[in-house]
């Protein structure tokens, strides 16, 4: 039995068309690392047939101008729209900044036609989510994400867009995105067991927003004493010195590990809140907290002032010596005393 | 003389648009526009300049680890700050691995795949190569996938992630590994060299990084069948269709030296034209807007005193590209300059006997992963636990600062001024935007633009096979370009 073919026992095959525009591509290098399965496979698993990807599939020019066509005036039926990158509406709203290549018509046009006629509509990456690093600065392209700018509703397709299966814009948001948090949205889409109520009120899947990037740290302990990392490279926790915004960015990035094993915190350096909305403009400089008299302004989410500060005064001063001296170095050198071999 | 236009240009990073001027059954002329333009440069003006190791890795999903690499290199020279040797072979590492992640997906994702397509249907070849390399559902891509994905655990290791990490400082690495940690990543790379001597080499890295002319490379490809791996398939399809023949620019090939030694660089820095290598002059570089959409400057400008102002309309631009020259000379790079500057005996024979052409451009890619490997394997022998990898330094007052790295796909420069301990200027060069240029003041072509003339066209073709080929064997990175 030839398992590609439509049938009543094979669902239909859901068609993917991914387009780049605002963005660095990085999306798609960060989906290549998806593992058990690579993403060959996850698609296949997830029923889904990609009708074109710009960096995986064989057609190009002319051909991929008349399938968009196609699925603009209805030939052939597109089940998901992924779009990474900004859409680029400058200068003046003219989109000259991205002219699709070949077709002689701004790219934000394109994406406008097709998501009107698209089943689902996917952003990926924080950049086709809410404009992202590309708005940074002034803005002066006029970047915006799909149905956000920023933190404000709109962007390119307007605040009530809702694509074909009556869903709004799903939004990956992250710089990068991590490979499972698409590969398993895009499963549960072609599945047709996606909701709202599997999105937060930015748009992004609860299945990794509902966590903190906090979750999971390997730095807790130094976090739960208030050992802090003075510089860079340094082990302790990197909220009051370095800009860590683990307890407030909403991500499972310390749970499900990147590349194997990986996490920014675990790399040595500062969650920079990348999932969120206007990430890329922080008010500070990136890698530095900032204070008011002494205290960071970010306090971890859900948590009354009064009480963080008085938690952690009480925790600085029972921290342990470990801590104090693990924290400041940039390899651990006291382990953990073992207290049944001491008494021994 | 007829026109074609070919776009979107897929299998490229980024979007990409090449016109063409056909004249009886080749092309005449070439004209390439990189279309997106996100205006980096200005993002970064009055940034801290510590925030560039934030925004300039989002310049390029692909390359991030190079942009990455440049910065810091800028960011130490501003503070004066020597790595410890820990801290430059752990940046090493994480930047060869981007490299070879990257030559592999070009390799297997970008450029093969087009050996698979129906024009060459008819080719007794066709069938092994569209069952393996047809793009998606050959084997290749199923084979590649997961070995790419399990190699770069590295970076989950040394960098966090990849791409966009921040391990990378411009005093060394943030993430001081563990002598078990070095163990797991020689673990990594020996499976890693396992899949390339299966697969990609069908030989060890130590046969492949040993061959050291164009006739010992066809001998050593004509003792197996091209079936028995994949770099040999390329070399058993490049002979047949004489891809040697095809995509010659300028031969004039340049690298700012890639990997930092003690002293100097794994491979050197310098310019090989002639048959000669002469030393690299960064004075010698300017950046020219005659026929780009930027406010026009009237006359090349140096990268410090380059500025990068967006005009959709002005006139005869065709490109958001600048145009890079050293000395007012086009130059090619990649991993054939690199190899070739080195001093790489099978590149540099490559050279004097076709120039740069597909062929060469690809060989020099494949068998950089083969050093590249044993590079990686060197460092993680010499890294030692428990010694620092970062050094801390202070950005205050002012600098004239250039970064000058080599991405995968050749030359990368960052020069940054700093004013008031803010960023006043920063300019970006990067490899596409070298190779990819549209034509400056003078009318002289870019690299592209100038292999793709005399190009052959069969009858009825839209986007041309060569031109795909041609194209594709620069490796371009479009994001990087504009940036």
């Amino acid at each position: 039995m030839n398992m590609r073919a439509d049938s009543p026992e094979q669902p239909r095959r859901r068609k993917l068309l991914w387009l780049q525009s605002g963005g660095c591509g990085g999306c798609t290098m960060s989906l290549l690392n998806a593992e058990g399965p690579d993403l060959l496979t996850a698609f296949e698993a997830a029923n889904i047939e990609v009708l074109w990807h710009p960096a995986l599939s064989e057609a190009t020019g002319s051909e991929v101008i008349s399938l968009m066509r196609d699925i603009v005036e209805g030939r052939v039926h597109l089940d998901i729209l992924c779009l990474e990158g900004s859409v680029m509406r400058g200068p003046n709203g003219t989109g000259k900044f991205h002219m699709m290549a070949g077709s002689g018509k701004p790219m934000m046009d394109w994406i406008a036609e097709l998501a009107r006629v698209a089943a689902n509509v996917v952003a990926v990456g924080n950049c086709a989510a809410y404009g992202g690093i590309t708005g940074a600065g002034g803005n002066e392209v006029e970047a915006c994400g799909l149905a956000y700018e920023g933190t404000q509703a709109g962007g390119l397709l307007g605040r009530d867009f809702r694509s074909g299966s009556g869903r709004p814009v799903v939004n990956i948001a992250g710089c990068p995105i991590h490979p499972g948090w698409l590969v398993e949205t895009l499963h549960q889409i072609s599945a047709d067991t996606y909701s709202r109520a599997d999105m937060d009120e930015w748009g992004r899947p609860l299945s990794y927003t509902m966590h903190l990037v906090h979750h999971g740290c390997s730095r807790n302990e130094f976090y739960e004493y208030k050992a802090s990392a003075e510089k860079l490279s340094d082990l302790g926790c990197m909220m009051e010195n370095l800009g860590c915004k683990g307890t407030l960015a909403r991500a499972d990035c310390n749970i499900r590990a990147w590349n194997g094993s990986g996490s920014c915190i675990d790399g040595g350096y500062p969650c920079i809140n990348c999932t969120s909305p206007t990430f890329e403009e922080p008010g500070h400089t990136f890698t530095e907290t900032p204070k008011i008299s002494g205290i960071p302004v970010g306090l971890p989410t859900d948590m009354p002032k009064a009480w963080f500060v008085a938690l952690a005064s009480l925790s600085k001063a029972a921290t342990p010596q470990r801590l104090r001296s693990n924290a400041t170095g940039d390899h651990l050198k006291v382990p953990p005393t073992d207290r049944t071999k001491v008494k021994s | 003389m007829s026109r074609l236009v070919v776009g979107p240009f897929n299998r490229v990073e980024g979007d990409l648009e090449v016109k063409l001027e056909i004249s009886g059954n080749q092309v005449k002329e070439a004209r390439v526009n990189s279309p997106l333009y996100r205006g980096f440069e200005r993002i970064l003006r009055d940034k801290a300049p510590l925030d560039a190791l934030i925004y300039t890795p989002r310049i390029c999903g692909i390359c991030s680890v190079s942009q990455s690499m440049a910065a810091a290199e800028a960011l130490a020279q501003a503070q004066g700050l020597r790595l410890p040797p820990n801290g430059r072979i752990a940046n090493n590492i994480v930047h060869a691995a981007e490299n070879i992640a990257d030559h592999l997906s070009h390799f297997y994702l970008f450029f093969m795949p087009d050996f698979a397509r129906e024009v060459y249907a008819a080719y007794p070849w066709y069938a092994d190569a569209a069952e393996r390399f047809k793009a998606m559902t050959g084997t290749a891509a199923a084979d590649v996938l997961p070995a790419r994905a399990e190699f770069l655990h590295l970076m989950g290791i040394l960098a966090g992630k990849w791409p966009h990490t921040l391990s990378i400082r411009p005093g060394g690495s943030t993430r001081a590994v563990t002598a078990n940690e070095i163990a797991r990543m020689q673990a990594i790379v020996s499976g890693f060299r396992r899949f390339l001597q299966r697969f990609l080499f069908g030989d060890t890295l130590e046969r492949i990084s040993a061959v050291a002319s164009g006739e010992e490379l066809a001998a050593w490809a004509a003792e197996r069948p091209s079936s028995s791996s994949d770099f040999r398939h390329f070399l058993h399809l490049s002979a047949a269709l004489e891809l040697d023949k095809l995509g010659r620019a300028t031969d004039r090939f340049m690298s700012f030296g890639a990997y930092r030694a003690e002293e100097g660089h794994l491979f050197a820095r310098g310019v090989y034209e002639d048959g000669a290598i002469r030393p690299l002059v960064t004075a010698q570089i300017t950046e020219d807007v005659s026929n780009a959409w930027y406010v026009q400057d009237g006359q090349p400008m140096d990268p410090f005193s380059g500025r990068t102002e967006p005009d959709a309309d002005a006139p005869d631009a065709y490109s958001w590209c600048k145009a890079p020259r050293l000395g007012g000379k086009v130059m090619e790079v990649g991993a054939i300059a690199r190899q070739v500057v080195d001093g790489n005996p099978l590149i540099r024979d490559l050279v004097s006997q076709g120039g740069g052409n597909v062929h060469s451009r690809v060989v020099a890619r494949v068998t950089e992963i083969a050093h590249l490997v044993l590079a990686i394997e060197k460092w993680l022998r010499e890294i030692e636990p428990g010694k620092p990898f970062c050094v801390q330094g202070k950005i205050d007052g002012s600098a004239a600062v250039a970064g000058l790295t080599e991405a995968a796909r050749g030359s990368l420069g960052h020069w940054m001024l700093v004013e008031n301990g803010r960023i006043a200027n920063y300019q970006i060069i990067a490899p596409t935007t070298w190779n990819f240029s549209p034509r400056d003041m003078d009318g002289k072509p870019g690299a592209l633009e100038l292999a793709l003339e005399g190009a052959p066209v069969r009858k009825g073709e839209k986007e041309p096979v060569a031109v795909q080929h041609i194209v594709r064997s620069f490796d371009p990175c479009l994001v990087c370009t504009v940036h």
